[in-house]
């Protein structure tokens, strides 16, 4: 089988690799449908055109939010330190986004039960927290992430959590925050371009237009934090073992304010990832303007897909470091699973990858086609 | 068999001081647990229907695919509706469950994280892709897919929803029976050594089996009661007396499935799963094979008997070990073996230290590896002192009591989900005698499946009761007490968390009862009516009937 012709190494870093698909797969998928929820209120302003802004992504977004399900269950399966102490340590900001996520599916399926126009606009405000609050508040975390997290290990490698909720929404995870939501909220008017008719269509160009060049400017200007030190920087100062069992505690660990960048420094070509993450973003910004909407929403897809890589590649191969304990942070070599856990986990997902992205595909292709208030009006009940 | 004193009895962790308990901090073990069971039970009102809705639904439509009888379509897209609304609600409070392990249950997540993770990982792989990307299809796909594709997807949906139930099992399957992994001192956590044991646990397929059929049952209680309604008023005549029929040989099928094939099959398998059969028996003492089962009685936790017992013989040792020879262990056999595996664990948790702080001494490693399988019920003595190692006997004696869990909940809960299983088998198998009548069925009939439509949910729900606090004091049966298990949150952290789901929830359930109780009376003529005003256009539309 597969997974026998990999070492321990090999696999840890494949899993890190994956992890990353799993993130830039949820943003990219699922980070429309939460950007779509955030411009709700302000794209649609009529009911029909309500509408139609939920029906481009009512037959989708449920598939696209397993990614985020699956997310937590690899991380779990792959990296169980780090679904330990992150999720324990971001506990009310994580409880947050589970109200705010639990809004969107009976959102999408209740709103359409009843004419009464206060019902629907109670949901829709519930739709447009579902998509706006997860937006901002899964930046912030990677904007914690980036700074270092307060948590050590007792020595039976039970996590401590040492900060609060507060702690966690500092000025430079906001700042984060909102390069996250800029950035799905051009995702979502992308996807409304592409797929919506009419007014719908022509708002969410008007913004998605500016919110690019926003977004391009934020993550930019987090680039600028980043060099000057303030967004955090550890590094590995003790030998690191790749095939050592997954301990914590064994590692030395500094904070140094220039080590975010040690990566790119050391290998210049990865330069291209960051550098798209800004220009992918304005190239966006020319899609709208340029009414090439296909384009635009690939562009503004390849621009999430960058600024989440390039977060993870300033990190590699820290996974979450620890502020208070800097020894005690979780690196790609001493917070995976066993090397078994990560082979069966590889030759699972080596089956159904493929397919999920051969089905979901199809139902794409079966979806395809815009979708105005005639079409809504026309598919009667079974339209949300 | 050993003589216990009276006063060992006080084993509730109520009674030990917080001072005497210094790993864990017992309120916010006991609000994790609220806050988990809350969630779990709340979720689990959904998902049987769910389970059980979208295999029936897809049985309609595939009569409507064979036979072109446009009744069965339109049965398909009315029980969708309900399916759809009763849907959303299982999918939102699924999300709480995936991520909560990590929010409630860090130690736990890190501890056994390598080998439970895997399959909730492969969960969402193999089941919720399928499921969420083709019930979006189900719904928008009536007039873009051909007849035939769209029963396709929605028997794909229906694999989905019932995979996903399989590897759920799988997991807690391990939580009961923790086959397949071992202890790594040199990580501090469980490590799959098998995976192919975990996921052919014998307790985690009977649990599948047995949990999908109490789905099943589910639904077909719900479309029996929901088309008896119908009946009893005379609306939608055709369309309920179809749904009746098929919801009665459904039914039958699945309720003789859910008690032939109940999980205790799996309940001979371990210390641990004994400790709950005989707490669910209430059986204080071993008795010769086979065992009777007691069918009524009033067990007390402090005298250690069960009163008023109305015994039936041979018929527990049957159930339980599917033999005539085979004895049945008695609860305080089972403590006693308890202790024995307690007094190994200190062993295995003194070479675990040595191994801690000298990561290459070999001796002790050999001893670790002899012991390491009790490791377990060493961490029980955590309860009363921080160091297993400097116990005394009679802290030994009362961890070896405390993995007794409270026998009156049990012994009541297995009888009223039996009794409830066996209700409903009767109903189904009455009304399913009357459908191959000519005659109509009676009226009666009707009001019985009327009142039934709780039953499901109650046995279910205190089915899940019965095998998740059976389980107690464990987390993962042998291996790490639930009181060990919480993340190092502050008890306030919890409540607000507690309070926030518990109102969120209830008025979320308020809403989808409410709109599923319109949706019935509305009936299905919506769909019905769109259907006819709707052109037959679209090049993939089949030719209607």
């Amino acid at each position: 089988m597969i997974g026998y012709l990999f070492d321990y190494e090999t696999l840890r870093v494949i899993w890190w690799i994956l992890l990353g698909v799993l993130l830039i797969g949820f943003a990219a998928t699922d980070g429309f449908d939460m950007g779509v929820g955030a411009l709700l209120p302000f794209v649609a302003k009529t009911d029909a055109e309500r509408r139609v802004a939920i029906n481009t992504i009512g037959p989708v977004w449920e598939g696209n939010q397993v990614w985020f399900i699956l997310g937590g269950g690899a991380i779990f399966a792959a990296w169980p330190a780090l679904y330990a102490v992150s999720f324990s340590g971001f506990y009310l900001a994580m409880f947050l986004v589970l109200l705010a996520m639990i809004m969107r599916p009976v959102g999408f399926k209740y709103r359409s039960k009843r004419t009464d126009p206060a019902w629907r606009t109670r949901w829709d405000w519930a739709l447009f927290v579902g998509g706006a609050v997860p937006a901002l508040i899964f930046g912030v975390a990677v904007g914690n992430t980036l700074q270092g997290v307060p948590f050590h290990f007792t020595p039976d490698l039970r996590p401590i959590y040492e900060g609060s909720l507060f702690g966690l929404l500092n000025p430079l995870a906001l700042y984060c925050g909102l390069v996250s939501l800029a950035m799905l909220v051009t995702h979502g008017a992308a996807w409304l371009t592409f797929k919506a008719e009419g007014t719908v269509a022509d708002r969410a160009r008007a913004v998605g237009a500016r919110s690019a060049i926003v977004t391009s400017a934020l993550f930019a200007g987090g680039g600028v934090l980043v060099w000057l030190g303030l967004l955090g920087g550890y590094r590995v100062t003790s030998p690191i073992d790749w095939d050592g069992p997954s301990n914590p505690l064994v590692k030395t660990v500094v904070a140094d304010g220039g080590a975010w960048l040690a990566n790119f420094h050391a290998h210049p070509l990865l330069w291209i990832v960051p550098a798209l993450g800004i220009a992918a973003p304005l190239l966006a910004a020319a899609g709208f303007q340029a009414r090439l909407e296909g384009w635009t929403f690939i562009a503004s897809k390849l621009g999430v897909a960058m600024i989440i890589a390039t977060v993870g590649l300033a990190m590699f191969p820290i996974l979450l470091p620890s502020s208070s304990n800097p020894s005690h942070s979780l690196a790609v070599f001493d917070a995976s699973s066993s090397r078994a856990t990560l082979r069966n986990m590889l030759i699972a997902t080596v089956i159904f990858l493929p397919l999920i992205l051969a089905y979901t595909a199809w139902v794409y292709s079966v979806l395809w086609g815009k979708v105005g208030e005639k079409s809504v009006e026309k598919a009667g009940s079974s339209a949300y | 068999m050993i003589q216990i004193k009276p006063s060992i009895f006080v084993r509730r962790y109520e009674t030990v001081s917080r001072k005497d308990a210094p790993m864990s901090d017992f309120l916010l073990v006991d609000l994790s647990r609220l806050q988990f069971a809350l969630t779990a039970l709340y979720h689990f009102l959904f998902v049987p229907l769910t389970l059980g809705l979208s295999i029936l639904i897809a049985m309609m439509e595939t009569v409507y695919v064979m036979t072109r009888r446009v009744i069965w379509r339109d049965m398909t897209k009315f029980w969708g509706v309900l399916f759809g609304i009763n849907f959303a609600l299982g999918v939102a409070t699924g999300i709480t469950m995936e991520f909560q392990f990590g929010m409630n249950w860090a130690y736990y997540s890190h501890y056994v994280g390598d080998v439970f993770g895997a399959p909730l990982a492969i969960e969402g792989l193999m089941a919720f892709f399928l499921e969420a990307t083709f019930v979006g299809l189900f719904f928008f796909g009536w007039d873009r897919l051909s007849s035939r594709a769209h029963m396709t997807v929605t028997w794909l949906m229906a694999l989905g929803t019932n995979f996903s139930a399989l590897w759920i099992l799988i997991a807690n399957g391990w939580m009961q029976n923790p086959v397949g992994s071992a202890f790594n001192p040199d990580t501090m956590r469980m490590e799959v050594t098998d995976f192919m044991a975990v996921i052919f646990n014998p307790v985690a397929q009977a649990k599948f089996v047995h949990t999908v059929s109490a789905g099943y049952v589910c639904a077909a209680t719900f479309v029996l009661g929901v088309s008896a309604w119908y009946l009893l008023r005379g609306r939608h005549v055709e369309l309920a007396k179809r749904s009746f029929v098929i919801a009665s040989a459904f039914g039958v099928a699945s309720a003789l499935s859910v008690i032939v094939l109940g999980d205790e099959s799996g309940y001979a398998l371990t210390d641990n799963q004994k400790m709950k059969l005989a707490a669910i028996e209430a059986m204080w003492e071993t008795e010769p094979a086979p065992a009777s089962f007691t069918a009524f009685g009033i067990p007390s936790q402090n005298s250690r008997e069960t009163r008023f017992a109305i015994r039936i013989p041979w018929v527990m040792g049957i159930i339980g070990t599917r033999s005539l020879d085979r004895q049945i262990a008695g609860i305080d056999e089972l403590v006693a073996h308890a202790e024995a595996r307690i007094r190994n664990g200190i062993v295995a948790y003194d070479a675990l230290e040595k191994i801690k702080s000298d990561r290459g001494d070999t001796a002790a490693r050999a001893v670790f590896d002899a012991s390491s399988m009790d490791l377990g019920y060493a961490l029980l003595l955590k309860r009363y002192l921080p160091d297993p190692r400097q116990a005394n006997e009679q802290q030994i004696k009362d961890a070896a009591w405390s993995t007794v869990p409270y026998v009156p909940l049990l012994f009541f809960g297995f009888r009223l989900m039996v009794a409830c299983g066996f209700a409903l088998l009767a109903l189904f198998a009455v009304s399913l005698w009357h459908t191959t009548r000519e005659t109509e069925a009676p009226r009666w009939l009707f009001r019985a499946a009327l009142i039934a439509m709780p039953l499901p949910w109650v046995a279910i729900e205190v089915g899940w009761f019965v095998a998740e606090f059976g389980r107690q004091p464990w987390i993962i049966d042998g291996v790490l007490p639930t009181f060990l298990a919480t993340s190092e949150l502050g008890v306030s952290d919890l409540l607000l968390t507690i309070a926030g789901f518990t109102l969120v929830y209830g008025v979320l359930a308020v809403i989808e009862v409410r709109l599923m109780l319109a949706a019935i009376r509305k009936g299905p003529e919506i769909a019905k009516v769109i259907d006819d005003l709707r052109p037959s256009a679209g090049p993939a539309m089949q030719p209607a009937e």
